[in-house]
């Protein structure tokens, strides 16, 4: 029997993936670019200190940080240190506050190991440190990491 | 093409930086309302006081260098009663470690990592490791978990951050 055979029976259709590398490239840059790793502080400056017995912390889930430093607009907040947490400026007595509100984002068997990320200047006083080290314990957050960079001698 | 995307790809891993969560790790003292609640016997403190000028007493003698401090504070905790003037035992010493509202939290950093190193080198060497090997230590590995127990069983790490006076 015969069987019907075309000129182009032979021939694949096929679709040209010349251009798909450039596709997964352009996505790539896109999520790199768009990709936020955590909300960077807006308000304050800092430089924090150098030391040597660094911690590295493995539970990034139970991490809150909170940032002391001199406002980079000193025209408008002043030029003494201040607080900073979630990407506003806050005052010493909305510290307990806020520590609630992020155990309150925490599973429940796991919100008395919060682990505080203070991140200060390294010229701040250490008057408003304290006060701030009073509010944690107050809130019952008494895991904390004074944020240091590794010391190169 | 894929040599500028590489050039692009390189760029970005370059200058990205990620937040790392690394510092100096402290457990703070539950809250009271009482400051002075425990009283101490004078021997099994070792007081680091730092001014509002960033000047430090080390047991009421001026700092000199950290390598005394280190060695000192290291004598104090493993004084074992030795002698009478120090410490009675590791898990009673006390290192206090008390600040001026003015000083500098580089001061204060400095002096807390002078601080912790001595303990963290205790750690390590009960456990024959270095300090910067047992402070590398994974937790929740069982044999990592053993190691950092044993070496901190009967040595805690006592160091109190006092609050600090309001005037000099």
């Amino acid at each position: 029997m015969k069987v019907f055979k075309t000129k182009y029976s032979n021939r694949e259709a096929t679709i040209s993936t010349a251009a798909l590398p450039d596709i997964i490239f352009m996505l790539l840059f896109f999520f790199m670019v768009t990709t936020v790793l955590r909300k960077s502080d807006e308000n304050l400056k800092y430089k924090i200190p150098t030391a040597e017995q660094l911690k590295q912390i493995e539970q990034k889930s139970l991490i809150t940080q909170i940032s002391i430093g001199i406002p980079k607009e000193t025209g408008k907040y002043g030029s003494e240190p201040r607080i900073e947490a979630d990407g506003r400026l806050i005052t010493v007595d909305d510290i307990v506050p806020f520590i609630m509100k992020e155990k309150d984002e925490l599973p429940t068997y796991s919100r008395d190991q919060i682990i505080v990320l203070l991140k200060a200047d390294e010229d701040v006083p250490m008057g408003i440190v304290s006060d701030v080290k009073q509010e944690l314990r107050k809130a019952n957050a008494r895991r904390i990491i004074f944020a240091a960079s590794w010391k190169s001698n | 093409m894929a040599d500028i995307a590489f050039l692009l790809l390189i760029f970005f891993l370059v200058t990205t930086t990620i937040q790392t969560n690394q510092g100096l790790s402290v457990t703070l003292p539950p809250h009271s309302d009482d400051p002075d609640i425990a009283k101490f016997h004078e021997r099994n403190i070792y007081k680091v006081h730092i001014n509002s000028s960033d000047k430090v007493l080390v047991e009421n003698q001026p700092f000199e260098s950290f390598e005394k401090l280190h060695a000192d504070t290291k004598k104090f905790i493993l004084n074992n009663g030795e002698d009478p003037e120090s410490s009675e035992n590791p898990e009673k010493a006390i290192i206090s470690l008390k600040m001026n509202r003015g000083t500098h939290y580089k001061r204060f950093i400095e002096m807390m990592d002078a601080l912790q190193g001595v303990y963290y080198e205790i750690y390590g060497e009960r456990v024959g490791l270095t300090a910067q090997e047992f402070r590398s230590l994974n937790l929740q590995l069982a044999d990592h978990k053993a190691k950092y127990d044993r070496a901190r069983d009967g040595v805690p790490m006592n160091i109190s951050i006092a609050e600090p006076n309001k005037i000099n």
